[in-house]
């Protein structure tokens, strides 16, 4: 019995004590999941016109990840790459304007990536997200609001909402019949590495 | 001193600010339509040069319907003896031609922006958004409209190379007529 107390004590003791324990990789890592951001994430935007109404659309992700640092979600980021060329509004003739050198240029420019400098929480499960933009091959600092929407196994979902200029970007074709302000709508999908 | 309205024998002051006006906007839009396809290549240039080319349209439109009620609601002066029977009714036909052109093509023009699938809205020169005509929305009905628009225009175009060569013709050939009918006075 005096066995059997002492190893429950010992196991109590490292169980209390491993926590704690600093500078220990294996434990550290557990307080930072890492995701890759699934294709069949949606980046949606709308850009909206003078006579009422607006061009929506969405963007396919080619690449992505997340860090969710749990403990302090000011040291999560994310960086995520879109391709351009599959720009999809449901009018072709559109789609193709936008892939042409007048807007996105996919030939020139076939990524735009968005990688995070700056995580302010702004709430348990919300956070406001800077970072660099690049597009067109001009980058800038932009700012989306991102919610946690919820958690399913290994999987991780984000809506993330953000208004981005384009004009700064060389996109300003069409301003002021359709807004310089491209609002995004975005459902973004990890999967847990 | 040149009064306000048409008279017997010379077409008075809002005549002929209509006729130039719309006139020399007519030439320069045939241009600017032209242009719209030279730079097929060039899709910023193109988008931009389609919605002057828009903004021209309806101007031409406004300023035609005025010209078409005032011309309806006012006499028109006697070609004079200067012409021919013959002469005088050719030209009357060719100016009720040229007017009614004035508004068609314009109107054509809207027929096309109104039936386009991409539905880019009519931001006339960035002050006024003029709604679609009711019309059925589709790459064929939009491509109808472009071929009537793009036939009457160059029927226009080549009426309008006849009427400045007569006007001309009558001009220098025939000494002080048709053509300073529609000039400034001097005296």
């Amino acid at each position: 019995m005096k066995t059997v107390a002492w190893t429950s004590a010992i196991a109590l003791t490292i169980a209390m004590a491993t926590p704690v324990i600093p500078a220990q990789p294996a434990f550290a890592a557990q307080a930072i999941a890492h995701y890759r951001i699934d294709p069949a994430s949606h980046i949606g935007f709308h850009v909206e016109q003078v006579s009422g109404g607006a061009i929506n659309g969405s963007i396919p992700v080619a690449s992505g990840h997340f860090e969710i640092n749990a403990q302090d979600l000011a040291h999560s980021s994310v960086t995520i790459e879109l391709s351009p060329g599959g720009v999809a509004t449901g009018q072709p003739r559109i789609d193709a304007f936008l892939r042409s050198n007048a807007v996105f240029d996919t030939q020139t420019y076939p990524a735009i990536t968005f990688t995070s400098t700056n995580v302010v929480p702004t709430g348990p499960k919300s956070a406001t997200i800077t970072g660099a933009l690049t597009a067109r091959g001009k980058s800038r600092p932009e700012t989306f609001q991102a919610a946690f929407s919820k958690e399913n196994g290994n999987r991780m979902s984000f809506h993330v909402t953000g208004d981005i200029p384009r004009l700064p970007y060389g996109m300003g074709v069409g301003v002021p019949i359709y807004s310089n302000v491209v609002s995004f709508d975005m459902q973004l999908e990890g999967v847990r590495e | 001193m040149i009064s306000l309205r048409n008279t017997a024998t010379a077409y008075g002051l809002v005549s002929r600010c209509l006729h130039w006006s719309v006139a020399l906007l007519f030439i320069g839009q045939i241009a600017l339509g032209w242009l719209t396809q030279v730079f097929s290549d060039q899709p910023v240039l193109q988008f931009d040069l389609y919605q002057l080319h828009k903004s021209v349209g309806f101007l031409i439109l406004a300023l035609a319907l005025i010209r078409l009620a005032w011309s309806l609601f006012g006499r028109s002066p006697h070609a004079g003896a200067v012409a021919s029977a013959v002469e005088r009714l050719l030209a009357r036909f060719a100016h009720r031609v040229l007017l009614l052109l004035t508004v068609a093509v314009p109107l054509a023009g809207w027929a096309i922006a109104s039936a386009s699938p991409l539905g880019v809205p009519s931001y006339v020169f960035d002050l006024v958004v003029v709604p679609n005509l009711p019309l059925p929305v589709s790459d064929a009905a939009e491509a109808f409209w472009s071929h009537i628009h793009a036939w009457l225009a160059y029927g226009a175009a080549g009426l309008v190379s006849i009427h400045a060569a007569a006007a001309l013709f009558h001009a220098f050939r025939r000494g002080r007529t048709s053509l300073h009918g529609m000039l400034p006075q001097r005296r």
